[in-house]
């Protein structure tokens, strides 16, 4: 999952930090910075894969207007990550095609 | 109007938004801005009130401008609401708006649309592969978060805004292993002809010729002129291949930055119905305004990047003249002095503007692909040759691409394929981007959830 | 075998419909299209194949729409073998849902009365712990439903984009960006002149005007009359999601890439596309009610679909005496019908067939029938 990360942050050390999960792997990063910022400086490469062709897909504008962002963050899927700050337990998941209702099949109030 | 309740709504904190605020407040007008972001400061002042000193310093003396602004913002009495992605804007004033998890509304005399700019798409082979970015993306990250590239990184494409990001990235302490700069070679000569305000605006001029001299001094490998770009690999991206002088050339690189220039993020503005004009100088779209950013006979303003680009010290002061424009309305008496100072500004910070649109003008070929396999609408992966198949079915304009196939149908409701889709009819069709239109957006313009309508 | 030439005014998708029928059985034909300026009511339709509760005022339009669901299969599978395109068709049934006793005892009549008057029309009511096991995740606000087995939805756009495929397949001329601004009619020829705004025109001995709301200024050009209004229904369409809704219901739909489209209102507005605050709320909420799990979708698009409808509601198929081989037709449900108009209003209108039985409850004349009760009873 952690492979080489495009980015990194060299004053890292001297900010506080929070962790949050990827897939379930953890991951210390700096507070206050965006969940895409935290997942490329973690060395997160793939964020989703595409609801049409399936193929892998990382954020490219980084401020909201491109989608390509988007991943699942503590249950709800499709979350543009370049515009949700970090917040310390955030599970994040890889958003693979399209969202996936939860519940949708069971009707109950989610 | 009687339901109003602020005299003027701004959508966006960058240096129009901001701007504009403190001029409202300086004419008692009660003002409310919104903006998508928790923090203030649009694009270019990203981060401006927490980033730390040395952050400042790598980012330059244009990023420091902006502080100054959102200390006077922060004190103007101004109400700003962050955090607030807003959907809608009516042609009464009202704007309708997600919060904390739920759509509100909220109806000013007059709103200002200030969303500023994005990138311009740059369609090549691969460029949805991970690791292809925007050179625009990679400043938020060093604005916001202090991040800089692990080696190796490749900056590609032309225009004011990548060469900066390269004297960043040097000042910062980063690799960067070749700027492959597209910069037509007739640029020159067609910027030439603005000569004129080139001279009137040198300072700028010589800021652009340091930020080159840095590169050289690093050496940076500099491709000037450089075509027929294309980007390799298979799950992520892994080299940009071009010709220069004639050879081809391959640079590795697991990082690659697009930029060729930024155009205005007109969601907003098409969304209210209003007329806007194909400019053949920008390559995009513009909305039709009076000398004050006015739409029409509605009681909304546009002002800044996304009404035209300009730049940060322009965007400021064309909300300021909105907002003089707007008391006016409101029955403010007008300050004669006041206009004629910023429009004198506006003239000073708007001169180059003829000259580099001419010299970065971005190419034909790398707005337009030939490629067929070349995907246009990222979000539902259409591509070049699927469109060109479209208009020989009988498609006249991106509307009817959705008859045919998704293209502009994903959730970045036809942000970055919308003016791509504009000119590759435009070619095949023979007719002009005017002739041709553009998307009808609509409302939401930004994505909504549906439990966010539920009490 | 005609050697006639057949124009048809309006390239939506009743017209390209009805152009496809008559191209199919061998007529010469060529269709004049707006293009993408148009109000194109098609944009605007839902994209269901519907039977359920249609014509409860008008039993032979009950039966029009039955037979014209049961030929859907047959025009999809045609237009996949020759055109290449797949319509999208999916009819495995379709669901009602209600909200209230009263108003699923009201639908359990409306539907008892039409299959009695027309027959093979069949329904079947269902309570909640029935409709779940087909529509699993319906809220508890849901209190009752009617299930229609001929019911099903296909893809309007689609559709639109087969058709046109199969009229050019079948060597037809389809003309875009015509605005049509006047019709002549030479009564010694019997010739019919179809003249666009910037002065081009085209001749042809017979003429289907298919314009939708253009409908209305054009057809008393040929002695026929169409009094269409625009009612404006908004729609909303979310992100793609993953597959959890198996059937349509008549508010509430997924489409096969995964968008659930949900509508709509009706609201006469005039000319308006636009869309309301207020009823994009309200729709969205009565979407969560029915099924709560969307509470977690994006809307991505909101639209309002201006929609051609005549007073009663129901179509106009009608032969001018006045200029023989003129015609005009317009409908509601451009998508549920459009077999019916391919393989029997095509061949109609192109002068190879009869007119279909009974079809006089179509003229206009009934519209200005003084006696009449109008409601939107289809």
């Amino acid at each position: 999952m952690a492979t080489e990360a495009l980015f990194s942050i060299p004053q890292a050390g001297e900010v506080e930090a929070v962790t949050i999960t990827f897939d379930g792997s953890a991951f210390t990063v700096p507070a206050a910075i965006s969940v895409a910022a935290a997942l490329l400086v973690s060395g997160v490469r793939e964020f989703r894969s595409s609801v049409v062709g399936g193929g892998p897909r990382a954020p490219y504008c980084m401020m909201g207007v491109c989608f390509e962002c988007l991943v699942e963050i503590d249950g709800v899927p499709a979350r543009q990550s370049c515009l949700v700050p970090v917040k310390d337990g955030m599970a994040v998941r890889r958003q693979i095609g399209a969202a996936h209702l939860e519940d949708g099949r069971s009707g109950e109030e989610p | 109007m009687s339901n109003a309740e602020a005299d003027l709504i701004i959508i966006g904190s960058g240096p129009a938004g901001m701007a504009a605020a403190c001029e409202g407040r300086a004419l008692n007008l009660s003002v409310v801005l919104l903006d998508e972001q928790v923090n203030i400061g649009g694009q270019i002042y990203r981060n401006i009130e927490s980033a730390p000193q040395d952050r400042v310093k790598i980012l330059g003396p244009d990023y420091v401008a902006g502080s100054s602004l959102a200390s006077d913002f922060r004190n103007c009495g101004a109400r700003y609401l962050g955090g607030a992605v807003v959907w809608n804007v009516g042609l009464d004033g009202a704007v309708d708006y997600v919060a904390n998890g739920r759509s509100h509304q909220v109806v000013g005399k007059h709103v200002l649309l200030a969303s500023g700019a994005m990138e311009r798409p740059f369609p090549i082979r691969g460029w949805t592969l991970p690791g292809v970015m925007g050179a625009g993306a990679a400043q938020i990250l060093l604005k916001d978060a202090g991040a800089l590239p692990t080696a190796p990184v490749a900056l590609a494409g032309c225009g004011p805004l990548l060469y900066l990001l390269a004297w960043q990235f040097l000042r910062a302490g980063a690799k960067i292993e070749a700027l492959v700069d597209t910069t037509a070679k007739n640029g020159y000569l067609h910027a030439a002809r603005h000569a004129v305000g080139a001279l009137r605006g040198a300072r700028d001029l010589v800021k652009g010729v340091k930020l080159l001299a840095t590169l050289r001094q690093h050496s940076v490998p500099v491709y000037s002129h450089a075509s027929e770009l294309s980007l390799e690999g298979t799950t992520r991206v892994e080299a940009i291949s071009f010709t220069h002088r004639g050879r081809p050339v391959r640079i590795p690189a697991s990082l690659l930055l697009l930029h060729q220039g930024v155009v205005p993020n007109t969601q907003l503005t098409f969304s209210t119905g209003a007329e806007h004009r194909w400019d053949a100088e920008q390559l995009c779209w513009l909305p039709v305004t009076d000398p004050w950013g006015r739409l029409g006979e509605t009681p909304l303003y546009v002002a800044g990047d996304s009404r035209s680009i300009v730049g940060a010290q322009a965007s400021a002061v064309e909300g300021r003249l909105a907002a003089l424009a707007i008391g006016e309305n409101l029955g403010v008496t007008a300050n004669i002095a006041r206009r004629a100072e910023l429009q004198s500004q506006l003239k000073r910070y708007t001169h180059l503007r003829p000259f580099l649109n001419a010299l970065y003008r971005p190419t034909a070929e790398n707005r337009i692909p030939q490629d067929s396999e070349t995907v246009v609408c990222r979000c539902e992966e259409v591509t070049a040759g699927q469109i060109r198949s479209y208009v020989e079915l009988g498609c006249l304009g991106p509307n009817q691409t959705k008859a045919f196939g998704r293209c502009g149908m994903g959730p970045c409701q036809g942000r970055f394929c919308g003016l791509t889709v504009t000119e590759i009819i435009s070619q095949a069709r023979g007719a002009s981007p005017a002739d041709v239109g553009y998307y009808h957006i609509r409302p939401p313009i930004k994505p909504v959830l549906l439990g966010d309508f539920v009490p | 075998m005609s050697n006639e030439q057949l124009t048809v005014v309006g390239g939506g998708l009743v017209g390209a419909a009805i152009a496809y029928g008559a191209a199919r059985v061998g007529m010469r034909v060529r269709l004049l299209d707006q293009g993408d300026v148009a109000y194109r009511a098609s944009r605007g339709n839902f994209g269901l194949v519907w039977v359920s509760s249609k014509g409860s005022n008008m039993p032979r339009y009950a039966r029009w729409s039955r037979d014209a669901a049961k030929m859907w299969p047959e025009l999809h599978q045609e237009l996949l073998d020759v055109a290449g395109v797949d319509s999208g068709l999916r009819q495995t049934g379709g669901f009602w849902l209600g909200f209230s006793d009263a108003e699923v005892q009201a639908r359990a009549n409306l539907l008892e009365k039409i299959d009695r008057e027309v027959g093979g029309v069949p329904y079947q009511m269902m309570e909640p712990s029935e409709l779940k096991q087909y529509l699993p995740g319906i809220g508890s606000a849901v209190v009752g439903g009617s299930f229609g087995p001929l019911d099903g939805h296909a893809n309007p756009l689609m559709l639109l984009h087969a058709l046109h495929a199969g009229l050019r397949h079948k060597g037809a001329d389809v003309i875009t960006g015509v605005d049509v601004a006047q019709i002549r009619h030479d009564a010694d020829s019997g010739q019919f002149e179809a003249v666009a705004a910037d002065g081009q025109s085209w001749k042809s001995e017979r003429l289907v005007l298919a314009a939708g709301l253009g409908n209305a200024r054009l057809a008393p050009k040929v002695g026929l009359s169409a009094p269409v209004a625009a009612i404006r229904g908004q729609v909303l369409i979310t992100e793609r999601l993953k597959p959890f809704l198996d059937y349509p219901t008549n508010k509430v739909r997924q489409t096969r890439e995964g968008s659930v489209q949900i509508g709509s209102t009706s609201e006469d507005v005039g000319l308006d596309d636009g869309t309301t605050t207020e009823k994009i709320e309200w729709l969205a909420r009565r979407a969560v009610a029915t099924f709560p799990a969307l509470a977690q979708a994006r809307l991505v698009r909101a639209w309002g679909a201006l929609r051609p409808l005549t007073p009663d509601g129901f179509p106009i198929y009608q032969a001018s005496e006045s200029c023989p081989g003129a015609y005009v037709a317009t409908c509601h449900s451009g998508v549920s019908l459009a077999a019916a108009h391919s393989f029997v209003i095509g061949p109609w209108m192109g002068g190879l067939s009869q007119p279909p039985p009974d079809f006089d409850v179509f003229k206009a004349a009934r519209l200005s029938d003084p006696n009449a009760n109008f409601s939107y009873g289809h």
